[in-house]
């Protein structure tokens, strides 16, 4: 059964003054499995965020439509948790007050969220830095709460818009079978934006694969690789022909707008 | 030296220190030393003796306290509309283009150019006097805090917004706890100014507070009275805002760098 359907949603920017609006998303159709993981791989600017905030009712779709267990998105709302990129927790709030967030705006008790939140801290290994405000914690370390943050909200699909790209490749890793991890003993539905394409094999059941500017959807893959899925498969040699696929995909893409 | 090379704190205390000292030495040598005529300004040592009988003498213990009400009701007074309405403004943008051409027009207006007219209309009261400072103070706090309210991060926002936060709960939650700090810091830097506008305000039409004891002492040429009471207004201020800062770092510790 489908959890997330999109469909035919694109997204034009009003141009300046005289200027024609810019097309920053072709019409795009795509229907996400429950509980499924799937990656929309694509090279810088070709709209894969602009697709993501569309489904979180971040932004507004310029045509199409995008609905969740079959009822049309109109807003952001509590059902489709995000993840940014750029470091979004509370600085005024502790770790477990930035996880049960969520929680205290549907108004469950304290008792009640913040048991909830500590679960979660320990759950994305937190546990001792829940009382730390997160200016104290390493960029990993603020991510990981932001990703606990989400999921502590219970939501339907969890929303992730390449959230370890301003992260060292070590921690990078790590964070990646952290989340994996996550995802095999929950079992979320997730998409996932990236432009790396490791990473969107390694995570993923299945990797949606962008053009350039102004994106549409040039491949959907399915990574038949089993779970759980240890760091080590990255140099199996199913993992690498998949991954000498799709790098030839991007390029192409990254020749054309570059 | 080095460009921003950190300074040791004890370095900083004895600098910040050294500083006056040099002053007060440039001031006793130019007045004790008859470079200065006694008539145009007074020594530190007269200057201490005066101050000495003021507080002894004339009671200006009352004076200070005087002014300090006037200062501290005219800006509480200023804060309590100036918040809620900077918040709105910095929060809801059709309000903000509501009030912000004027206020902006307003602010420039300078406050002790209002005395003359509030002496018509409140007379020489207290009412007078506190709407000096309030005129003062009250456009500067609605700007600022309004630009301190809008400045959040796009992105808090909407993280926000994907966390099931209602447009209210955006206000309450997240744009006030990211304003606060600079809030405070606002409310510390304009009851600095309000200082000068009720010196301004006494100055003319008073008969009590610090500036009427400055007009009084300036008719009676007593220099060392006018030093002393600026000295004590200065002191005052550093007192302000030392209890400001203070509080901002136990308020805010999420905020300090």
């Amino acid at each position: 059964m489908n959890k997330l359907s999109i469909e035919g949603v694109g997204k034009l920017f009003a141009g300046r003054g005289e200027s024609q609006p810019t097309r920053a998303l072709m019409p795009a159709t795509l229907d996400i499995a429950d509980k499924d993981f799937i990656t929309i791989l694509g090279p810088s600017g070709c709209g894969k965020s602009t697709l993501l905030r569309i489904v979180a009712g971040l932004e507004t779709a310029s045509e199409g439509r995008v609905l969740l267990d079959g009822r049309p998105v109109t807003g952001p709302g509590a059902d489709r948790g995000m993840v940014f990129q750029s470091y979004t927790l509370f600085p005024w709030l502790t770790i477990i007050e930035n996880i049960a967030f969520g929680l205290r705006e549907r108004g469950v008790a304290e008792t009640q969220r913040l048991d909830v939140a500590r679960r979660w801290a320990q759950q994305v290994g937190l546990k001792g830095f829940e009382n730390h405000y997160p200016k104290q914690l390493s960029g990993g370390m603020q991510q990981r709460t932001a990703i606990a943050r989400a999921l502590a909200n219970d939501p339907e699909i969890l929303l992730l818009d390449e959230p370890f790209g301003a992260l060292d490749n070590q921690t990078r890793a790590l964070m990646q079978e952290m989340l994996l991890g996550i995802w095999e003993r929950e079992a979320k539905t997730v998409m996932f934006v990236t432009h790396d394409v490791e990473e969107a094999i390694f995570m993923a059941s299945r990797v949606v694969v962008m053009s350039a500017r102004p994106g549409r959807i040039k491949a959907d893959i399915a990574v038949d690789l089993p779970h759980p899925r240890p760091y080590t498969i990255k140099t199996s040699a199913a993992f690498v022909a998949l991954k000498e696929r799709l790098v030839e995909e991007i390029r192409a893409e990254v020749m054309a707008s570059a | 030296m080095k460009p921003l090379q950190p300074v040791s704190a004890p370095a900083r205390v004895s600098y910040g220190v050294g500083f006056f000292a040099l002053f007060v030495a440039v001031w006793a040598v130019a007045t004790l030393g008859g470079f200065v005529p006694k008539l145009f300004l007074a020594s530190p040592i007269t200057m201490v003796e005066e101050g000495w009988a003021l507080m002894t003498v004339h009671g200006f213990a009352y004076d200070i306290g005087i002014t300090i009400w006037r200062v501290v009701g005219g800006f509480v007074l200023a804060a309590a509309i100036a918040l809620p309405l900077g918040i709105m403004m910095g929060a809801y943008k059709p309000v903000e283009a509501f009030f912000e051409p004027f206020v902006s027009f307003a602010r420039y207006l300078p406050a002790s150019a209002f005395i003359p007219l509030l002496i018509l209309w409140a007379g020489i009261g207290e009412t007078q006097k506190l709407l000096v400072i309030f005129i003062g103070s009250f456009f500067q706090l609605v700007l600022m805090i309004a630009v301190a309210v809008g400045g959040v991060r796009r992105d808090l926002v909407d993280a926000a917004y994907t966390l099931g936060s209602s447009d209210r709960s955006v206000v309450a939650r997240v744009l006030l706890p990211n304003a606060a700090p600079e809030i405070a810091e606002i409310l510390r830097m304009v009851l600095g100014w309000a200082w000068t506008y009720v010196i301004v305000a006494e100055l003319i039409g008073s008969s009590s507070g610090i500036g009427h004891m400055i007009t009084d002492s300036q008719a009676l040429l007593n220099t060392g009275q006018i030093i002393f009471g600026i000295i004590v207004i200065g002191l005052i201020g550093l007192i302000s805002d030392f209890l400001f800062k203070w509080a901002n770092q136990r308020l805010f510790p999420w905020a300090s760098a």
